[in-house]
């Protein structure tokens, strides 16, 4: 079973222990400013909501990318960027109608959430389970391609 | 069933692999016109900056990735589309014979009205060919005057400038880029680029190119308002267009580019378009459009193929959309950033600190955008104009601080 | 490793800011934030120089595990001479600023000077600038916050600022950053007014890192896990936060209500962290919406609530609608028992306002109380008040004069004095509940008798941030002890100082000591930090800190003299509950105090005890 992020946005605290296990394991400092998960806090309603690439099925960054420098990694599913591929052109950035694809201005090159190869560094670090990884079938996923869904040009493409 | 395809760039590549996860059996040929691998016309830039060697262009690394799906790769031009007898003619006088064509010969560079511009170190920047050519003269120092400050040259501006060439951008428009970005924005980059060195002179034509008599420099350029200007190396990137000469005389529909239906098909059954030589739609308004920009070219080629491997699928238009990083500061448009009539738009601008971002809005929606100086989550602006979302209360929040735009979408899709 | 090693000192005065490297024989002495801090403060400005004037300086400063996985590790304080109390000021802020200001490269800003006009300080990593303020001016802190997420275009900013009440001179402004976050007491927020600095915007990218990452993300992990199979910081804190302690306290009979004249409030369940989880009848929501953490904190005991929109100070002003930052324990208490309001709406209005404008609940309650019992007495006319009767249990008085002092206007100015100039302004010094002109909180020393210590020793005035007996005392932590008894105090009160003042200069929360004790911190401080941070070198850091403040206040012109309690605490005996009949024994506590920390009977550092300490 291919498994997956689950976020519980209700649970998030707004802590950013999860941004900073991401940047700590993809760039081994702490520096959510490189996080690939970012909470965004909702001051006036008081809520936090974690988000990060949700890995489509048919993923926009990677069918945009013009050197192949998005590939899938076969055990996890993810969506992940080899480094030596990229030029760093960032039309990924855009393509990504979610928003979760980044570009970093001290490598030249962009960066995504690429589940840490199996074992999602953020998830582990979340201490109130805001964010779980989990069997793929049981996340809030099918919300989430039903909002893609209305991205129309590919979701078309998707079914 | 017989597939072929015309084009060996982004939109012919992605169409042939997506016809072959939909037909294993299928026969599946690109016939592409250049003696290269199937490479990226957009990778050329930093070919040319020198971050990667020509391989680095190359649509896909391995080896015998087309082999191994069974697609068979011809280069070589295409002359005609016999369209009653279901067949291409190559310029080696050989035949290819189809079922379903998809046409995806991308676009040409346009030659301006200028007199002198066949020269040897006056050059397009579109293939790889022409990538060598200018890699020769665009050495250290040498005075190179770049023709055009379009969204490619703009491009191209940066990697001439990472191969510190003393370079003059010369623009007939009163601002750079002024297909994707407004007078503000194209100002401010026009100020920054000339802060990081190069001499960008906009409202400026070129009236003709002379070999220099004294000898000093190669060329003189004789321009209007600016004078001569001595280059060693002009490049030309006045603008493109579908790349369709091949198809005169056939009966397939062409404007500016080839005519598609909602299905990507052509005016003849069986034959398709996509990728930078169709004249789709516009996402936002229906109206017939061309946007030659790369993941249009994919996206289109997947769908042609889909609708060709009997998918039907409905093509709802292309979102013109780009990102553009001119010497450090990063730009985006999005659909329809100059607005429209009615429509509510919003915009915060620093000036100094090289930041704006403008939305404009159609009731509640989000139709198109520009941004500069920002690189984070940017790619949301498209998830929110092309999903159509009804922003609600949010709309008011974006007009108050239109960069909360990462927000506004996860508050109206969570 | 753990610090940047990289100081920005901005002269307000001639506008310049140079980076200059962190003195790391001090760091390696005092550690971080807190300690480090106030040693630069020590050593660069005369302790005598008035706290307003362009001579005292302001620092902001992280410690080395701010902006690190350790949990709670997002703490920043802000320590100058105080504008209230004239001693070491030192005031201690969570939510995200403090670790964006580590992540954009800086351990600690200085601020010398005064600046001509208005100016806020943008940095963005490397680059740092002061930009004209004019027209924050005049502008809340919510505003300003806004204008320059707006005017940058970045909604990652962190904006720590003052609102008007630090323009207007009010004592006991503070800073307030990312909203609802304070570096709350002693008039660190004056002291910045004063200076003509509205703001400090800053935004990271740089990242910090730890000297053995290895190690470090082992033992925070194991770290983590303590604090959240603590009964206290694994479930008390994240549901009712600090506010768990109201009813707890009124039982004790600790609770300083109406200025101090009793030790337990009727209204204290109305205020209290259940009542704030309770579905209002107005509206049928709650006034508590969710938990909050602070940066890199897995506790989660911030408050945010929503008012009733149908309160009589909100209707029609949606601008205090929206979910902020709600009670914490020690405001509810002074918004609420200190004045004898029990109006849970009104005092989370006046909660509002202390953020929005940046001004310090425990003081403004405990003068507001103070000034109530004055106008009870016919000292303070309705004239003065514009018209607003001061008596106990008024929320209109709450509400009415929180936001005057908000804007320092009308009897806000008078407020805005604090209570120890208030009290002798009408003749009564007796009356201001306070020490070393800072208001004490929301512990009742006759019914906690180590707090009366506490506060008669605390360096930046009356704190219960200095050494929090009450986790013994009442809560049994480490080990219980009787609340009424003297005996031991001394001992108690000096461990918890050293203790906390080490803490403080980690980076790390105050609150994770519910749970941890120093052998916690040390692991992590050790993990983090170039060199070897031995337990007895923490402890040792913690003595020489405590010692080190002492010292400024001595030169500031402070005596054993002033480590005393309002004669309220020491002659009054409380009327009821379980310390009916008593006062505080601080004359019993204090001689062993000064005895156990090696100062003469004036209550002076002896040569030796300094020497000891390398002071
Ligand atoms: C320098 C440069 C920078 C660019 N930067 C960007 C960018 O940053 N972002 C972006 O979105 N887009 C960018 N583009 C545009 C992008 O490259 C094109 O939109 C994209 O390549 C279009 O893909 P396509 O497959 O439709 O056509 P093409 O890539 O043009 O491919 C067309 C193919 O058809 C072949 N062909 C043409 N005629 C015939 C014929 N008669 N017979 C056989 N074969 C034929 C060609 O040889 C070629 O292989 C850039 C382009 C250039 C040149
Ligand atoms: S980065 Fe965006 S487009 Fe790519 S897989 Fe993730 S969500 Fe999909």
């Amino acid at each position: 079973m291919m498994r997956s992020l689950s976020i519980t946005p209700a649970k998030c605290t707004g802590c950013l222990q999860c941004e900073m296990a991401c940047s700590y394991e993809n760039e081994g400092v702490f520096n959510p400013a490189k996080s690939r998960i970012k909470v965004f806090v909702f001051e006036h309603e008081g809520r936090n909501v974690p988000y990060t690439c949700t890995q489509c099925a048919d993923a926009w960054c990677k069918n945009a990318c013009p050197t192949e420098a998005i590939q899938i990694n076969a055990a996890t599913g993810a969506k992940v960027i080899n480094e030596g591929l990229c030029v760093g052109c960032k039309v990924c950035t855009i393509a990504c109608p979610f928003g979760t694809v980044n570009y970093n201005h001290a490598t030249g090159k962009v960066i995504k959430c690429d589940l840490c190869g199996g074992d999602p560094a953020c998830a582990k670090a979340c201490p109130t389970q805001a964010i779980t990884y989990i069997d793929a079938d049981w996340t809030g996923y099918d919300k989430m391609r039903g909002w893609a869904a209305r991205t129309d040009t590919q979701s078309a493409a998707q079914v | 069933m017989r597939y072929a395809i015309i084009g060996a760039g982004p939109s012919g590549v992605v169409a042939a692999e997506t016809l072959r996860a939909r037909d294993a059996q299928a026969e599946i040929v690109i016939v592409g016109g250049e003696a290269e691998p199937a490479y990226s016309r957009m990778a050329i830039p930093y070919l040319l900056a020198g971050q990667i060697d020509e391989t680095g262009t190359y649509l896909r690394h391995t080896p015998d990735h087309f082999d191994k799906l069974g697609i068979r790769m011809v280069q070589e031009q295409v002359s005609t589309v016999d369209t009653d007898a279901r067949r291409l003619l190559l310029s080696n006088g050989s035949s290819l014979d189809f079922d379903r064509l998809l046409i995806a010969s991308g676009s040409h560079p346009v030659k301006p009205p200028v007199a002198g511009l066949d020269q040897p170190a006056i050059h397009h920047c579109w293939t790889l060919a022409d990538a060598r050519h200018i890699a020769k003269y665009a050495s250290p120092d040498s005075r190179v005057v770049l023709m055009g400050a379009g969204f490619i040259g703009s491009i191209i501006m940066e990697a001439l400038v990472r191969r510190k060439v003393r370079l003059t951008l010369v623009e007939k428009a009163d601002r750079m880029v002024p297909r994707m970005m407004d007078q503000t924005a194209g100002n401010l980059i026009k100020q920054w680029c000339i802060g990081q060195g190069v001499d960008v002179r906009t409202s400026t034509q070129v009236d003709a190119i002379d070999t220099d008599p004294s000898g000093s420099a190669r060329y003189l350029l004789r321009t209007t308002p600016s004078g001569v200007i001595p280059a060693d190396l002009v490049v030309v990137a006045t603008g493109v267009r579908p790349t369709i000469g091949f198809l005169q005389g056939s009966a397939i529909e062409t404007r500016l580019g080839v005519l598609v239906d909602d299905h990507l098909q052509t005016s003849v059954e069986g034959i398709y378009a996509a990728g930078d030589v169709c004249e789709g739609f516009d996402w936002n308004t229906g109206a017939r459009a061309i946007h030659a920009i790369q993941p249009v070219a994919a996206e289109t080629g997947r769908l042609a193929a889909l609708n060709m491997s009997g998918c039907r699928t409905v093509y709802t238009g292309s979102l013109g959309m780009n990102v553009l990083d001119s010497i450090g500061l990063i730009s985006t448009s999005f659909g329809q950033w100059q607005g429209i009539d009615g429509g509510d738009q919003t915009q915060l601008l620093d000036e100094s600190g090289y930041r704006y971002i403008k939305l404009q809005f159609e009731e509640d929606r989000l139709i198109g955008a520009i941004t500069l100086g920002t690189t984070e989550h940017v790619g949301v602006i498209r998830g929110l104009i092309q999903s159509r979302t009804q922003l609600g209360a949010w709309r008011q929040r974006l007009i108050r601080d239109p960069s909360r735009v990462m927000e506004a979408y996860l508050a109206n899709a969570q | 490793m753990g610090w940047h090693k990289k100081v920005l000192r901005v002269n307000l005065t001639d506008g310049s800011c140079n980076a200059e490297p962190l003195n790391m024989q001090w760091a390696a002495e005092y550690l971080g934030q807190r300690g480090l801090a106030t040693k630069y403060l020590l050593e660069e400005i005369d302790p005598k120089v008035d706290p307003l004037s362009p001579e005292n300086k302001l620092i902001i400063a992280t410690g080395p595990l701010t902006g690190t996985m350790a949990s709670t590790g997002g703490r920043f304080s802000v320590i100058t001479k105080g504008a209230l109390t004239g001693a070491i000021a030192c005031s201690n802020s969570g939510g995200y600023f403090g670790a964006e200001l580590k992540f954009a490269g800086w351990d600690m800003i200085i601020f010398e000077g005064r600046a001509l006009s208005p100016v806020y300080l943008l940095i963005k990593d490397d680059s740092v600038e002061l930009l004209p303020a004019d027209d924050l001016w005049g502008k809340s802190v919510w505003e300003t916050d806004e204008i320059l997420h707006r005017r940058h275009q970045d909604p990652q900013l962190r904006v720590a600022a003052i609102g008007q009440s630090g323009e207007q001179g009010v004592l006991f402004a503070c800073v307030v950053n990312d909203l609802h976050r304070a570096a709350g007491r002693s008039g660190v927020g004056t002291v910045m007014g004063s200076k003509n600095l509205k703001a400090v915007a800053v935004r990271g990218t740089q990242g910090v890192k730890v000297k053995d990452p290895a190690r470090f993300m082992r033992v925070v992990a194991e770290k983590k896990q303590i604090l959240a199979e603590n009964a206290v910081t694994g479930q008390g804190l994240p549901t009712y936060g600090t506010q768990v302690l109201m009813n707890v306290i009124n039982e004790v009979g600790a609770l300083p209500t109406n200025n101090a004249i009793d030790v337990q409030f009727n209204g204290a369940s109305k205020i209290s962290g259940e009542a704030m989880h309770e579905v209002r009848a107005s509206d049928g929501k709650s006034n508590l919406v969710a938990n909050k953490a602070c940066f890199g904190c897995t506790i989660a005991c911030g408050r945010i609530s929503k008012m009733d929109q149908t309160h009589y100070t909100v209707v029609n002003r949606p601008e205090y609608w929206g979910a902020s930052g709600g009670l914490e324990y020690e405001a509810a208490w002074a918004l609420g028992a200190a004045t004898g309001v029990d109006d849970l709406e009104a005092l989370t209005f006046a909660n509002f306002i202390c953020n929005e404008q940046a001004f310090d609940p425990i003081t403004f309650g405990s003068t507001l109380g103070a000034a109530m019992e004055l106008y009870e007495m016919g000292l303070i006319s309705d004239a003065e008040t514009g018209g607003t009767a001061l008596k106990f249990g008024s929320a209109e008085a709450l509400t009415k004069m929180a936001e005057l002092v908000g804007k320092g206007e009308g009897f806000g100015k008078v407020l805005g004095l604090g209570s120890k100039r208030l009290c002798e302004k009408y003749g009564h010094p007796e009356l201001s509940m306070s020490v070393k002109g800072q208001e004490f909180p929301a512990y009742d020393p006759r019914g906690i008798q180590g707090m009366g210590l506490t506060y008669a020793t605390s360096n930046r005035g009356a704190c219960h941030l200095r050494s929090y007996t009450v986790a013994s005392e009442i809560l049994g932590i480490p080990e219980k002890t009787d609340p009424l008894a003297t005996e031991g105090k001394a001992g108690l009160v000096k461990a918890f100082q050293d203790a906390t003042a080490a803490v403080d200069s980690t980076g790390l929360c105050l609150f994770t000591t519910f749970a941890w004790s120093l052998d916690d911190f040390q692991p992590q401080v050790d993990a983090a930090c170039d060199g070897e941070w031995s337990l007895e070198r923490l402890s040792e850091v913690g003595e020489r800190i405590w010692n080190m403040e002492r010292q400024f206040n001595l030169a500031a012109g402070f005596t054993g003299k002033d480590d005393t309690l309002p004669k309220r605490l020491l002659k009054d005996a409380a009327k009821t509950g379980p310390a009916q009949g008593r006062v505080n024994g601080l004359d019993q506590m204090l001689p062993e105090y000064y005895q156990l920390r090696g100062w003469d009977n004036a209550g002076v550092p002896t040569r030796e005890t300094l020497s000891k300490l390398g002071l």
